[in-house]
């Protein structure tokens, strides 16, 4: 029987970094990974002959700079491409506004006033979100047993805090539960900066942009930065499979042992204790310690005999909501659609169909009864134009993120998902004329392919809502925060755990962090 | 992996499978049986049913208990049936001790914890066969039982008006269910379960009971359950045969050292006040907890308490000088420091003692056993008499008898 000081299964981007750290420590560490190329949701995948996408993430705007400089990833091959990405609004009844740089700090196509909305609008929410920054590398405190390191957490906060000044401060406590719609209503007139914001604090979160406490989404995304710039965002070269390799060549060097096509079929407990994983092949691995980069509702009702577990988790655990409400498009293009709007260099940053809160508002709306969008909101990026590999020549890749799509849909996505490709495709005609007439190939993944093909329960980014009551002390479920499970020796590490999903690094880093304390 | 899942009822048919919820008081079936028997007109509320809290005489109905044989409707007891292949290791990881151990035909007194440790609740544990338990107990738990069964290939349902029970308890009651035509009952040893003819059908009958002396309970099929009762009633007049209401079993009891739930404790999810959860440990349930067997609910959470040092509170048995029973009094050192609170308390007609159980916060009652005090409020004719007597703390139960477990019980 092989033996390793610890095993991680799942080899997405949070078990390597988790792997990696683990390594660079001195342990001998092995992934297991199902499927048979690492990277989890960070991939680049071909769907249609000579056409590659990165299927499931497409943007990098969250990796945490200190997860790139524990790995070294620069010197593994992280590259933040040809640099931070516009985001343009498009729509077909007016012009496109341009947000440049870090989530705009410098606007094209909007009034001298609405830029003027907006940079003050920008400024206080990056001020509120670096309160909230801090706790993005830190542990959950266990509720009922504070640690020196918590309160000094909550201390630096209260601080930091304290030198936003008394208006601001107030203002932060005022408007941290807030709905997205509202923030944008106070600050700003033009709907397609609303309708941006309304789609940034909602996108991936069963939520819409009136639904109280939609602000966290955004605030999420802006605690994100590339490139040095919060809220920036980058199509990294060669997709976000490059992102994966890059963490697979830290980890490589690191000494860890990889192995792909290697499902876990079950976590073995001997006297409340992971001692060792077997394969669904039926090979049998020991560690001394498992850390699980799976959702924790698959790592603990799937993999490891429920009775190891007491029932109240169990419980909490099988009511953590999860279901997905994004789909994602796939479209190989015979060539480049045609804005007459846009330079080559906007088409190839972030584009966003979001006209403004109502519609996007409207979009969520049947997904409360099962139903998808009749109007979706999009978010689409062209990345071939930026990698011409990823596309045979003169010919184009699009991807999207379309919402919404629920995962429990009434009729099926049996059925149903022809007729949501239609909606989409309809949609993304009348913005951009002509498309349809070019698509060569097109894979919609639902929130139900996501959950097959990735292995995420409920075809969820985040493995979990990543709402107020499954954040921080309540992630992945209330009195269970961190990284520590009920099991000795086991933990986990993915993005079920603080702070959640999107590619950062964190929870395999803080997951890391953690378990180097535990395990000393 | 090849966990069976049983498809775990939805709301709405877990809202059906309670109907308890929306009835606002149950009649037994022994109802009309009861109701002709009634003289004292004391009806107390069990579990939403109408019991007898006396019939015609507290005092003469416990002599029943100890002298001749009493029979008291248990029907409103909570009961679960748990059936399947996996219907022993459900058990075993719901509950405290090792089901594993109990063999089919046999009972065992066990209790359950919440995750924290803190007890849900005690009760019994039938072990009807191989595959199929009936958990009987004080409080309602079908929504725990049910989340507890995923991953297990077991049915759960509440039986609780679908099977009646009666006990009989008293050193004559083996001769009665002899006389009953009950053969073989005598070779039934403690804790044994065995089925007996009636009429069509069968009835239950295990040697148990909640008074310390000898005795049995029937459970039957409520729609012959009527016919059980006038079966026993029409045997019993040369066995001295008294229906009982709870004053008189309550009485045995406290004189047996048998604890009630939410009585003597407070269940953890009953508890509005986060301190009063208890652990097995605090209300001398330790001996159950079995760190032998496997992983169990709440088995972390007991094994960290007791490394830690968290069991706050013990139960103890009391015997208090004077002879005013001592009920809800405070427990008092050197007669000043407030150390807990007597949650049972009678003067023992078996005994001759005045007795009570208590719970007091640690160290009193485990390492500090002297000069223990419990404050009795008195009411004499519209004034109160405070008393301040001397309690010792002393072994349970308070009262043991030979024949609780004898076999073959004494003839009558």
């Amino acid at each position: 029987m092989t033996s390793s000081d610890a095993i991680v299964i799942g080899g997405g981007h949070n078990g390597l970094v988790t792997a990696a750290l683990l390594a660079r420590s001195g342990r001998k560490v092995q992934v297991l990974e199902a499927s048979d190329t690492l990277g989890g949701a960070a991939r680049t995948e071909e769907f249609a002959p000579g056409f590659k996408v990165s299927t499931v993430a497409h943007l990098l705007n969250q990796m945490h700079p200190d997860v790139i400089k524990a790995l070294k990833l620069e010197s593994h091959g992280l590259s933040f491409g040809k640099g931070v990405s516009p985001t343009v609004t498009l729509s077909e009844n007016t012009a496109p506004a341009i947000l440049h740089g870090g989530y705009g700090d410098r606007l094209d196509g909007v009034s001298a006033g609405e830029a003027a909305a907006w940079k003050a609008l920008r400024a206080l929410l990056l001020r509120q979100t670096d309160i909230l920054k801090r706790f993005l590398t830190s542990p959950p405190p266990k509720i009922g047993s504070l640690t020196r390191k918590d309160v000094i957490s909550f201390g630096g906060a209260g601080l930091a805090l304290a030198r936003l000044g008394r208006d601001d401060m107030r203002e932060f406590m005022r408007m941290i539960l807030m709905n997205i719609a509202d923030v944008a209503d106070e600050h700003l007139s033009d709907d397609r900066l609303k309708g941006l914001l309304a789609f940034d604090g909602t996108v991936g979160h069963h939520l819409g942009p009136r639904s109280p406490t939609s602000l966290l989404g955004l605030y999420y995304r802006l605690a994100g930065e590339t490139a040095g710039e919060a809220g920036a965002q980058v199509l990294p070269q060669g997709g976000m499979g490059a992102i994966a390799a890059a963490l697979a060549k830290a980890a490589e060097a690191a000494g860890v042992s990889m192995r792909t096509g290697a499902p876990v079929g079950r976590i073995e407990i001997e006297n409340g204790r992971a001692t060792s994983v077997t394969l669904e092949s039926g090979e049998t691995l020991k560690a001394d310690i498992v850390v699980s980069a799976l959702n924790p509702k698959t790592t603990f009702t799937d993999l490891m005999d429920v009775r190891e577990l007491d029932i109240g988790f169990v419980r909490k655990l099988r009511h953590m909501r999860m279901a997905g409400n994004v789909a994602k498009l796939h479209l190989a293009l015979d060539r480049l659609p045609e804005i007459d709007t846009l330079t080559p260099e906007l088409m190839a940053g972030r584009m966003v169909i979001a006209p403004g809160t109502d519609y996007v508002e409207r979009a969520f709306n049947p997904a409360k009864y099962g139903a998808f969008s009749e109007h979706p909101a999009i978010e689409l990026t062209l990345p071939s134009l930026s990698d011409p590999a990823l596309a045979p020549d003169g010919a184009c890749v699009l991807s999207a993120v379309v919402q919404y799509a629920p995962y429990h849909l009434r009729e099926g996505w049996a059925s149903g998902k022809v007729k949501f490709l239609e909606r989409v495709l309809e949609r993304l005609e009348s913005t951009l004329p002509g498309l349809r007439k070019t698509v060569r190939h097109a894979e919609l993944l639902t929130p139900v392919d996501i959950e097959t093909r990735y292995r995420m329960p409920g075809g969820h980014w985040h493995h979990g809502e990543l709402q107020a009551d499954q954040m921080f002390v309540s992630r992945p479920i209330a009195g269970h925060a961190g990284y520590d499970t009920p099991v000795d020796g086991l933990y986990l590490c993915g993005a079920g755990t603080h702070p959640g999903g999107g590619v950062s690094g964190l929870p395999g880093l803080n997951a890391a962090r953690h378990i180097l304390t535990r395990e000393a | 992996m090849g966990l069976m899942r049983p498809a775990l009822l939805s709301v709405a048919e877990r809202k059906a499978a309670q109907g308890h919820i929306h009835k606002i008081k149950f009649d037994t079936p022994f109802q009309p049986r009861l109701d002709a028997l009634m003289q004292t007109h004391e009806w107390y509320d069990w579990a939403g049913y109408r019991a007898p809290h006396s019939l015609w005489s507290e005092e003469l109905e416990y002599f029943a208990i100890r002298s001749q044989s009493a029979l008291f409707d248990i029907s409103p007891m909570v009961k679960y049936r748990i059936e399947g292949p996996d219907a022993e290791a459900f058990c075993n990881r719901l509950t405290l001790r090792d089901v594993t151990k109990l063999k089919p035909g046999r009972v065992h007194y066990t209790a359950w914890c919440d995750d924290s440790g803190h007890v849900l609740d005690d009760g019994t544990l039938f072990r009807l066969t191989e595959t199929r338990f009936r958990l009987c107990c004080q409080e309602r738990h079908l929504p725990w039982l049910l989340d507890g069964a995923f991953g297990f290939n077991v049915t759960i349902c509440e039986e609780t008006e679908e099977v009646s029970g009666l006990a009989l308890q008293g050193p004559t009651t083996c001769a009665l269910l002899k006389a009953a035509g009950f053969d073989g009952i005598e070779t039934l040893k403690p804790f044994d379960i065995r089925d007996f003819a009636h009429q069509d059908g069968t009835v239950t009958v295990s040697r148990t009971g909640f008074t310390g002396d000898l005795g049995y309970e029937l459970f039957i099929d409520t729609r012959r359950a009527l016919s059980l009762w006038d079966r026993l009633w029409d045997a019993g007049g040369p066995y001295g045969l008294r229906a009982i209401g709870y004053a008189a079993l309550n009485t045995a009891r406290i004189e047996a050292g048998l604890i009630v739930a939410n009585a003597d404790f407070i269940t953890a999810e009953t508890a509005l006040r986060a301190d009063r959860a208890r652990l097995p440990d605090e209300i001398g349930l330790d001996w159950m907890v079995d760190l032998k067997k496997g992983p169990f609910n709440g088995r972390r959470a007991i094994e960290a308490a007791r490394r830690d040092g968290k069991a706050r509170f013990v139960l103890v048995g009391l015997e208090i000088e004077g002879n005013v029973p001592a009920d809800q009094a405070i427990v008092y050192h050197r007669k000043k420091r407030e150390v807990g609170l007597v949650t049972a308390a009678i003067w023992s007609p078996t005994a001759k003692r005045n007795i009570a159980l208590a719970t007091l916060e640690r160290p009193y009652g485990d390492s500090i056993l002297n000069d223990l005090w419990v404050e009795i409020y008195a009411l004499r004719e519209l004034q109160y008499t405070r008393l301040m007597k001397r309690a010792k703390v002393v072994p349970k139960p308070f009262v043991k008898l030979a024949r609780r477990t004898q076999t073959p019980p004494g003839d009558f």
